[in-house]
């Protein structure tokens, strides 16, 4: 008998654009269009139950096996290494997290650098790989004034067209890592429910390498 | 007046008396080890340890101690088997681990099972057949799975490959993370080649028999490897149908240097089980000889119950009065 995978999606414009790759995979949910107060849509036939979470709890739900997939993006699963498999890259939400400042910013090596950011860890790594001293500033929004009021030299943030960063007066000086949409997946469901998990995954893979073309 | 009294079960408890009726039933003797060691003891060890965190305390002589752990340094350190034996011993103990998951520190009970000694193929062998049955023997009637890699596969085509570098590779791989593995490889200038064999490798799942042409085909060109995929068949092929081969199941390379697995519950999120082969342990601790052994977290049973009853235990009295 067929094993129905449970799916977290990301919530919000990812999400939407997630179920679009799942449905051209074969996985559609049609009820999942008209959602009114319905919180968990369910396709029998096609073996799937999808429900969306905050992005960045997704990786939580598949790390405990409430879902046995889910969709997550590279700077969520860099952040918070969560003991999770990542399978696929689904080459959506494309973007990249750089190293950011003023225009005019040089590095003054002879004190540990400020760096404002939402991602703490990927930040200490990035610079430790450099060998470099860091303050770590941790904020939760709004990066970019950082720099401009003196709270940090740098921020180390997403960036996607680069606007909002021009708009604030700072260029991207360094990238630490691309970024993308990843199909992950809980350890155990991988082991119980291997033969659709691995079918679905290379589906995905598939449907996400024909969007590109 | 005799007489018995009936008392109530947790899962955990039910679970370890099974695992205690198994081990002894196949010759394993009890072991106890001390609730605490000295810290220097751990902290020549730590990457062997699943968190380098370790919660410590000054005993009354101004020595630094830390309470354990972890139990299969404490075994090893202390079980000494005699000239050319194998010393096989069972424990049931708790440890002290912070997974850095925002909880800190916590008690985790284990049961598990140490061969220390001239362990050969036959003993690693019955120990994973022994993990197979122990996964039996605590899951409820839930499904069970025992993932079983060799880390000399994975050894063998990494070559000689910077430690640092071969560790991060090994990350990559316990995650499936087949972009993590090729960006790795090529920041260390390891060839796109090896890289590719490395992600060729996650994609193997099965049994042995499902997995041995594959993995031929893959690696069997490296006597290391070759060799590895012997021993991981002659141990497959003793042990019963519930055995995967996953190469994501992996421990640090300076440590475990054969055999590895780990043990699932169908409705438990985590590993209940994991262990392998060890020398590489033993000898960093200065001991010449082989180490196998595993670890079952009875404290998981409790969290993530099945469907069954708890159950209850019995014992025999003398009637209460004192005669």
């Amino acid at each position: 008998m067929k094993k129905t995978i449970n799916v977290a999606l990301p919530k919000g414009r990812l999400g939407d654009r997630v179920y679009s790759l799942f449905e051209r995979a074969g996985y559609a949910c049609p009820s999942i269009l008209d959602p009114g107060r319905k919180l968990l849509f369910e396709n029998e036939e096609a073996g799937v139950r999808y429900f969306s979470v905050k992005p960045s709890d997704v990786p939580i739900y598949v790390e405990r096996g409430v879902a046995d997939v889910g969709v997550a993006g590279a700077d969520i699963l860099l952040e918070y290494s969560p003991d999770v498999y990542e399978l696929c890259d689904l080459r959506l939400g494309r973007c990249r997290m750089a190293v950011a400042a003023k225009k005019d910013f040089r590095d003054d090596n002879s004190r540990p650098l400020r760096v404002a950011t939402k991602y703490p860890a990927i930040a200490r790594e990035y610079y430790r790989s450099l060998g470099r001293d860091i303050d770590v500033i941790k904020l939760n929004g709004s990066i970019e004034i950082a720099p401009l009021l003196g709270l940090s030299d740098v921020i180390v943030d997403i960036v996607e067209t680069g606007k909002t960063l021009a708009e604030n007066g700072l260029v991207p000086f360094a990238t630490v890592t691309e970024i993308s949409a990843r199909l992950i997946a809980n350890k155990v469901s991988y082991e119980f429910k291997n033969k659709e998990i691995r079918e679905m995954a290379s589906r995905a893979e598939a449907a996400a390498v024909g969007g590109e073309k | 007046m005799n007489g018995s009294v009936k008392f109530s079960l947790s899962r955990a408890e039910r679970a370890v008396f099974a695992l205690r009726a198994l081990y002894e039933s196949r010759g394993y003797e009890r072991f106890k080890v001390n609730k605490f060691e000295e810290y220097d003891f751990y902290a020549g060890c730590k990457s062997f340890l699943t968190s380098e965190n370790v919660l410590t305390f000054t005993d009354s002589g101004g020595r630094l101690m830390a309470l354990k752990p972890d139990v299969t340094l404490s075994v090893v350190k202390n079980a000494d088997p005699d000239a050319g034996g194998v010393r096989k011993v069972y424990y049931n103990e708790s440890v002290y681990r912070d997974y850095g998951d925002g909880n800190g520190f916590r008690e985790i009970t284990q049961t598990g099972l140490e061969c220390v000694g001239a362990v050969d193929e036959a003993t690693v062998a019955e120990a994973v057949r022994l993990a197979e049955e122990s996964l039996a023997a605590v899951s409820e009637g839930r499904e069970t799975v025992l993932t079983v890699s060799h880390m000399g596969v994975v050894s063998g085509v990494l070559g000689g490959v910077d430690p640092s570098v071969r560790d991060e590779i090994r990350g990559y791989m316990e995650n499936k993370n087949a972009d993590g593995v090729r960006r790795a490889a090529a920041g260390a200038g390891v060839g796109g080649a090896v890289a590719e064999k490395l992600v060729s490798l996650l994609s193997v799942y099965g049994s042995f028999d499902d997995a041995e042409g594959e993995l031929l085909r893959l690696c069997g060109d490296i006597p290391e490897c070759a060799a590895a995929v012997a021993e991981l068949g002659a141990v497959c092929r003793s042990a019963g149908d519930r055995i995967r081969i996953d190469f994501s199941v992996a421990g640090d390379m300076n440590y475990y240097t054969g055999i590895v697995f780990r043990g699932y519950v169908n409705g438990i999120p985590k590993s209940v089980l994991s262990g392998g082969r060890y020398d590489g342990l033993l000898r960093g601790m200065g001991r010449a000889r082989g180490g196998v052994g595993f670890a079952v977290m009875t404290d998981l049973l409790e969290a993530y119950p099945g469907a069954g009853n708890a159950g209850y235990g019995t014992f025999l009295t003398d009637g209460g009065d004192g005669k």
